[in-house]
C-alpha cells in the first residue's frame, strides 16, 4: 500500500500521520506539497492531515479545498482511490467537494481537546476491516469547528447508504446526550463518500497508535488499510 | 468598480456565535434585542468595464470561494 500526505501551510499533523503509516507498513509516506499537481506515481491511500491549514481564514478547509493538488485527489477519489481526511482533513474534504456537509462551529463555542470514544459502525470497509462492527474505540479529538451539519435530504441519504462510518458514543458505546462533544448531526464524527474509498474523521487514530500515549485504539485504521 | 459581498447563514442552520453575541449583548444591558446572527462582509474592487461583468465575476467568486452554499448565502452590491 502506497500512501502519501498532502501537506497545506497550516498543517500540523502531518508527521503524526507519517508516522502512523510508517508504523502501519513499514514505509515512510511521501508528504506532498499543496501546490503540486501531481500526486506521486502508484499512490493508493491519500491522506490530508489534521491542523489549521491557511489559519482556518474564511471557513475551516475552505482555501485548500481548492488547492493545485486537490484535482489530483479528486481525480484519484474518482478512479476509486483510497482518501483519508483527518480533522481539518475531514473539513478541506468537504469544502472540495468530496464529501457532503459541513463542519460547523462546536455546540458550546469551544475547541473541544480530549479523549473520546467511538463506535465503529461497519467493519466492511478499507478503513475498518480490522475492527468489528460495533467496537467502541477510544480516540482524540481535538477541533473548534468539528459539528456536522447537512441539510436533512443529505442526513437521510449518509444513514440509508450506510456511510456514517464513526459515531460519537460513551465507553459503553451508547450515542447521544452527553456523549456528543460538539452537536454533530446524528453524532456523526466521520462520513464515507459513496463508494466508501473516501473517508472524512473528525478525531485522530493517527494519535492512538501506541500504547506509551494513551493506547493503540487508532492503530486498527492503518492495519485496515494495510490490507486494503 | 467596487462592490460588496455579504455572505449569511441560511435560515435555520445553528449560528452558535451569533447566540453567544446575542447573550453578550444582554449581559451589557443592551435591551431590546431579539436575536443576532453573524455573517461576513467583503469589499472587494473590480477591473470589470461594465456592471453586468462585474456581476459575473463577483457571482463566480461567490459560489467558487466567499459562500459554503450548502449553508450560507450571498448577497452582491456593486457601489
Amino acid at each position: 500500500m502506497k500512501a502519501a500526505v498532502v501537506l497545506f501551510p497550516g498543517s500540523n499533523r502531518e508527521g503524526d500521520a507519517v508516522r502512523a503509516i510508517e508504523a502501519a507498513t513499514g514505509h515512510k509516506p511521501p508528504i506532498v506539497w499543496h501546490a503540486d499537481t501531481e500526486l506521486p506515481a502508484g499512490t493508493d491511500l491519500v491522506v490530508l492531515p489534521g491542523g489549521f491549514s491557511y489559519g482556518d481564514y474564511l471557513r475551516c478547509g475552505a482555501i485548500a479545498g481548492r488547492a493545485a493538488i486537490m484535482d489530483a485527489v479528486r481525480a484519484h477519489a474518482a478512479r476509486g482511490g483510497l482518501v483519508l481526511g483527518i480533522c481539518n482533513g475531514f473539513q478541506i474534504l468537504c469544502e472540495g467537494g468530496l464529501l457532503p456537509g459541513v463542519l460547523m462551529r462546536n455546540k458550546d463555542l469551544r475547541f473541544i481537546c480530549k479523549m473520546q470514544h467511538l463506535r465503529v459502525e461497519r467493519a466492511d470497509t478499507a478503513f475498518t476491516r480490522a475492527y468489528r462492527q460495533g467496537q467502541v474505540i477510544k480516540v482524540a479529538i481535538a477541533h473548534g469547528e468539528g459539528n456536522y451539519e447537512a441539510d436533512d435530504e443529505t442526513i437521510a441519504r449518509l444513514e440509508g447508504e450506510g456511510r456514517v462510518a464513526f459515531r460519537y458514543c460513551d465507553e459503553q458505546g451508547v450515542v447521544g446526550g452527553l456523549a456528543n462533544p460538539n452537536g454533530s448531526t446524528h453524532d456523526i464524527a466521520g462520513i464515507y463518500s459513496e463508494k466508501r474509498n473516501v473517508l472524512g474523521m473528525m478525531p485522530h487514530p493517527e494519535n492512538l497508535i501506541d500504547p506509551l500515549v494513551g493506547g493503540v485504539d487508532g492503530a486498527g485504521l492503518f492495519k485496515s488499510l494495510v490490507a486494503a | 468598480m467596487k462592490a460588496r459581498v455579504t455572505v449569511t447563514l441560511k435560515t435555520g442552520v445553528l449560528d452558535p456565535q451569533g447566540k453567544a453575541i446575542e447573550g453578550a449583548l444582554t449581559s451589557l444591558g443592551v435591551e431590546g434585542v431579539g436575536s443576532v446572527r453573524q455573517g461576513k462582509v467583503f469589499d472587494i474592487e473590480l477591473e470589470a468595464a461594465d456592471r453586468a461583468q462585474a456581476e459575473s465575476v463577483l457571482k463566480a467568486a461567490c459560489e467558487k470561494l466567499l459562500a459554503n452554499t450548502v449553508v450560507e448565502n450571498y448577497r452582491i452590491e456593486i457601489v
